[in-house]
């Protein structure tokens, strides 16, 4: 279970960090959605899949997993959506204003 | 009962939750967040008194002691820098005021400057990994709505790297956090701490805090400085002045944090490392401080500059090292906000950000001209001013250790500050007037006002250094000895 896991989360690191070489915007924006993905992945298999139960004391014995990457987990997500959702529209204002997503556009003069 | 640790984070982010329904309310905004502030400045320091007086505090939060829960935790070093960083916004907000135009304060600029500083006060008092990649994402996300804010082209263009290269680090790091939960199963600072010592800093162990070594530097600017100049160049100049001050110095405390509680066993690996890293940031910062003509990229570098020079502290680790970095720190959160409102004032008034499209400025701006003056010595560590106290207490730690190629980096690179400073202050300062007495734009008594108010405490500092001394040797002392901080957590 943890090497096919480890396996999948370094194919979503692959995909991710192509994505993100990429000039534009919104497939970086992608990029790091996956990216923080397979953090997850990695956070839920460093945990380990030991265990059976909830983790509840006292109702269901003592074999339960652990809880500690689920909150972890839990709370990246929400910490990646608010991210990514924010980049999303930010970069759509810019595809607005400056007509473009196209990184080696955007990027411009140095000295602007 | 400690629940007064909770203070600094806590009262921006509630204030700024308040702000959010007060948005027709301009001037109540204003000075709420002012007020708020400088009660932020009090109560912290009577939280640096008490520790102080009792010891490293802390705070379980919901009554789980530790390992267990989350937790705050106040010593010297954190508290040192929670005072200093609410003094810094407090002046930021107040120039802010006068200068960031009605149509910013409308969308909720206040709000956004307090959540920053929520998440600052909380990454410096957090106790636990986790904790600290929480307080980090609030802190950047507020920096990456004010980097972006007003939406002008520039800014957008600069804030989409800005976010790319934030999002890719703030992986790195929670892939770190993974790999140490995996390795040692807890994420309580002190606990870590504990484990590491008792299992000793195995290989892998040591491979982990390489990774965050990266996280940090890619924060903090260590070396992995590039994205930092466009970023802090692009937005309006009270935003650019508190990132210049607080953003780089959150991750230099988290660095120290990190590789004088956690990893602090195999100095020949990662403090090597992290010496070589600050020679190169020093060098780097230096070539760019020079090369520019833009007043905004030369007082970004100078940034760069000062992260290098207080990670050689870092690099040298002994106790005198550390009281000249923690000094250091101090000086360089003020001077640096002085300088980047000076900057933006300074290019406000000329209309460009080109060296060559100013001059002549003292003239019609004479306390301007001289506070630059003042910011000028105290980065290159002239004597009565603020920088002159960590430059010799690194230079003497230096000198004991035998770390002749930091030192004299280091020391050059002062005069790179000077010289690039010096630069701007003749070309822009001196010569011919440009504009005649009728067409000079009025410089406000509200926007000198913060300028003054650092530019007083960058003297004070200098002048009076004993004054947080007892302060400052505590905290080293913490940092030298994680056994205090290690004691403090696990005491009932």
């Amino acid at each position: 279970m943890e090497t096919l896991m480890i396996i999948l989360s370094g194919v979503l690191v692959t995909v991710a960090t192509y994505l993100i070489l990429s000039k534009n915007a919104i497939r970086i924006i992608l990029g790091t959605a996956l990216l923080t993905h397979a953090s997850h992945l990695l956070l839920m298999t460093m945990g380990g899949f030991g265990g059976t139960n909830v983790p509840i004391i006292g109702e269901t014995g003592t074999d339960y997993v652990d809880p500690i990457p689920q909150a972890l987990i839990l709370t990246s997500i929400v910490i990646s959506f608010g991210v990514t959702s924010f980049f999303l529209v930010l970069t759509y204002r810019t595809y607005e204003e400056l007509g473009s997503d196209d990184m080696y556009v955007l990027r411009g003069r140095r000295n602007e | 009962m400690n629940n007064i640790i909770v203070f600094p984070m806590i009262l921006p982010v509630l204030t700024a939750i308040l702000l959010v329904f007060f948005r027709k309310h301009i001037i109540l905004q204003r000075w709420i967040s002012v007020l708020v502030m400088t009660a932020n400045i009090v109560v912290s320091i009577v939280i640096l008194l008490r520790v102080q007086a009792e010891g490293i505090l802390r705070l379980d939060f919901g009554g789980w002691e530790p390992p267990f829960g989350i937790l705050f935790v106040a010593d010297s070093f954190s508290m040192l820098l929670v005072v200093t960083t609410n003094i810094v916004t407090v002046a930021c907000l107040i120039y802010a005021m006068f200068s960031v135009g009605k149509e910013y304060e409308y969308m909720f600029f206040y709000s956004f400057v307090l959540f920053l500083v929520g998440g600052v006060n909380a990454s410096f008092l957090t106790g636990d990994l986790f904790n600290l990649f929480v307080s980090f994402e609030v802190m950047l996300l507020s920096s990456y709505a004010l980097i972006a804010f007003g939406g002008k082209k520039i800014q957008l263009k600069k804030s989409i790297p800005y976010i790319a290269i934030n999002v890719v680090s703030s992986w790195i790091f929670l892939v770190a956090i993974a790999y140490l939960y995996g390795t040692l199963g807890t994420l309580n600072l002190a606990h870590l701490s504990q484990l590491i010592a008792e299992n000793g800093q195995t290989p892998l162990v040591t491979v982990i805090s390489i990774l965050f070594l990266i996280v940090f530097g890619l924060k903090s600017g260590l070396l992995l400085y590039q994205w930092l100049p466009a970023s802090y160049s692009a937005p309006p100049t009270a935003i650019a002045a508190l990132f210049g001050a607080l953003l780089t110095k959150v991750g230099i405390y988290a660095m120290f944090r990190m590789f004088t509680l956690l990893f602090y066993h195999e100095p020949q690996i990662t403090h090597t490392l992290i010496g070589v890293m600050a020679a190169l940031t020093l060098i780097g910062g230096s070539i760019g401080a020079i090369a520019s003509n833009d007043l905004r990229y030369i007082v970004s570098y100078n940034v760069v500059i000062a992260v290098g020079f207080i990670f050689v502290g870092l690099a040298i680790g002994t106790q005198v090292a550390f009281e000249g970095s923690i000094y250091y720190i101090i000086h360089d959160m003020i001077v640096k906000a002085l300088l980047f409102l000076i900057a933006g004032t300074m290019i406000t008034l000329s209309g460009s950000p080109k060296m060559n499209r100013m001059s002549g400025l003292i003239r019609n701006y004479p306390i301007l001209g001289w506070l630059f003056f003042v910011v000028m010595l105290a980065l290159a560590g002239i004597p009565p001013l603020s920088g002159f106290i960590g430059k010799v207490l690194l230079g003497q730690a230096a000198i004991e250790t035998g770390a002749y190629v930091l030192l004299a980096l280091s020391f050059i690179s002062a005069l790179f500050v000077l010289y690039s400073l010096l630069r701007v202050f003749m070309d822009c300062f001196w010569g011919e007037t440009m504009l005649s007495e009728e067409e000079e734009p009025p410089l406000r008594k509200g926007i000198l006002f913060p300028l003054i108010m650092l530019g007083v405490l960058t003297f004070a500092l200098g002048l009076a250094p004993e004054s947080i001394a007892s302060f400052v040797i505590d905290a080293s002392d913490t940092l030298m000895n994680p056994s205090i901080y290690i004691d403090a957590i696990f005491q009932k």
